[in-house]
């Protein structure tokens, strides 16, 4: 069972719940990885017509076609599987530009998955009570450098090095939903050098 | 009387330095003898002429000074200073609020004279003399909450009210203590303020969302914070914490007098009549602890204060490694004997 029951945080770190097929006038998923079992398990409530109006769009990410094909079953209007995130991007945004009053929207997954889909939705107008957020999977964190604002995805460790720059940041629960992502600010910045050892926080 | 502006720098060298005028009116934040989160509001009257408290908007001796400051840190990055769309019109509400102000408050330093829509602005300090048609951005050579927080001592949040919240949706910050605007925008009053300890269980950020909902036109309010910073540094933001950092080492009995400086914000609040947003000005103000301690009260209260702070509070302002030095060097400051009510020196 890949659900995550995340520790009490600060207010700006966001919660998620589970996925329950609504009625709607269309259904926008995104997801990726896991996030498929959040799909599959709101499947056995959902019956063809809502799937007639579904549109699925996966990123399997490191799952390769485990969960792929079961999707694809599922009989959605629209299924598209894409290698990443960034690559799907353009598809998300059309996808969010076609949605009518009264689309439901199901993100799943990874927080990057969601924070960053959620952000799309929320600029093409979709209201919040329309989108629903379940975690699946890793815990990995989509992390933004504060000094030189490079976001570092799938970080797993407290401290880690900045892709960008190259800093050793500590990892905060501290969340912009606009940029989708934690924030990461130097370890040693008082102490130049004296860099904690590594811990894996995230898997 | 006239304001003789300093001629000083708040980083480099850190040739900032109070006056005697500037260390007796500085706001001391300490009513009491010990510390505690509490919703501090009250109303921003004028109130004891020559205090910050005076003016709607302070104009001290550093304001030449503070805006060259500003000028670089912006220069430097220009993602402090960012406005959603939604906000420009709040953005000239403020303009509206601070040169009305200041003329009428600063009439030797600043002048505005209207003609229907075409407003003249005649800033003296800054040698600043323009004309610009209101509410129409093209005519301002930055968008207008930049144009005038440019000439406004004091870092500016700009908050858009809907859904019983406040929304950080645009700012100037370059005085901060270390917060990222460019990391909120687009928070909300809970959000923003998430990683503050121990406030939310107590429940001051759901009062203090209650009252400033609730802020009228005409009616503004104030409220003073503090923290502590190791030299006069204004821009103390995390973007460029990974350069100031190392300040807060090498503090010696020797010199901490002269480069720990108590760090005061005097915020106010103010409701914008277009936009209905709060503009939340959050003005700082310095004083090294040497300066601080010729005031006797201050430097007793300061002391006790410091001591007892609740060990979270010192850590999430930053100056846990340091305080045992600061209540060694401000114990030689107190006597022990009582200190009167209140944030004023006795004399």
């Amino acid at each position: 069972m890949s659900k995550t029951v995340f520790p009490p945080s600060i207010k700006s770190r966001p919660v998620y719940g589970e996925l329950e097929a609504r009625a709607g006038s269309g259904h926008l998923m995104i997801a990726d990885a896991e996030g498929a079992e959040a799909i599959l398990d709101l499947a056995k409530s959902a019956d063809a017509a809502f799937w007639a109006k579904a549109h699925i769009i996966y990123i399997p990410k490191g799952t390769g076609t485990k969960y792929s094909s079961q999707l694809e079953e599922l009989g959605a209007g629209q299924y598209y599987a894409g290698p990443s995130y960034e690559a799907a991007q353009s598809r998300i945004r059309r996808a969010l530009l076609d949605c009518h009053m009264g689309t439901q929207v199901y993100l799943t997954g990874t927080e990057s998955l969601m924070g960053q889909a959620m952000a799309e939705a929320t600029a093409a107008g979709i209201p919040h009570t329309a989108i629903q957020t379940e975690h699946r999977g890793s815990t990995a964190r989509r992390m933004q450098c504060v000094h030189c604002k490079g976001i570092t995805e799938d970080v797993t460790t407290d401290p880690f090095e900045c892709s960008h720059c190259g800093l050793s940041l500590f990892v905060r629960d501290h969340y912009s939903r606009r940029l989708a992502a934690f924030q990461g600010v130097r370890v040693d910045a008082e102490d130049p050098g004296n860099i904690p050892e590594k811990v894996e926080l995230f898997k | 009387m006239t304001i003789q502006f300093n001629d000083e720098t708040f980083h480099g060298d850190f040739t900032f330095k109070n006056s005697d005028w500037a260390i007796k009116r500085f706001p001391f934040p300490f009513h009491e003898d010990s510390y505690m989160y509490s919703v501090n509001m009250e109303p921003h009257k004028s109130y004891r002429p020559g205090s910050v408290f005076e003016k709607t908007f302070d104009v001290d001796e550093h304001y030449v000074a503070e805006m060259k400051d500003r000028a670089r840190v912006l220069a430097d990055d220009p993602l402090r200073c960012q406005s959603l769309p939604h906000m420009t019109l709040a953005g000239w509400d403020l303009v509206e609020l601070i040169m009305e102000a200041k003329a009428a408050e600063y009439p030797d330093l600043f002048e505005l004279h209207k003609d229907g829509n075409r407003w003249r602005w005649i800033n003296k300090p800054l040698g600043i003399d323009d004309t610009f048609t209101f509410l129409d951005e093209s005519t301002l050579p930055y968008g207008p909450m930049e144009y005038i927080t440019r000439q406004t001592q004091g870092d500016f949040a700009v908050l858009d009210q809907r859904d019983d919240n406040l929304w950080m949706d645009a700012g100037m910050v370059t005085t901060q203590a270390d917060w990222s605007l460019d990391f909120d925008i687009g928070m909300n009053f809970f959000e923003w303020h998430a990683p503050v300890p121990k406030a939310h269980e107590m429940g001051i950020f759901v009062r203090a969302l209650k009252f400033l909902l609730n802020i009228q036109q005409g009616q503004p309010a104030r409220r003073l914070n503090w923290t502590m910073t190791v030299n006069p540094l204004l821009d103390t933001s995390p973007e460029n914490y990974h350069k100031w950092g190392t300040m807060k080492q090498g503090l010696t009995m020797e010199n901490i007098g002269e480069k720990q400086h108590l760090r005061v914000e005097l915020q106010t609040f103010f409701r914008l009549p277009r936009s209905n947003a709060l503009v939340f000005p959050i003005r700082c103000y310095l004083i090294r602890f040497e300066d601080l301690v010729t005031v006797p009260k201050w430097g007793r209260r300061l002391h006790r204060v410091i001591r007892d702070l609740p060990e979270e509070l010192a850590t999430y302002k930053g100056f846990i490694d340091n305080r045992p030095l600061m209540v060694e060097w401000l114990s030689q400051y107190d006597d022990g004997s009582p200190t009167s009510d209140g944030i004023w020196p006795d004399d």
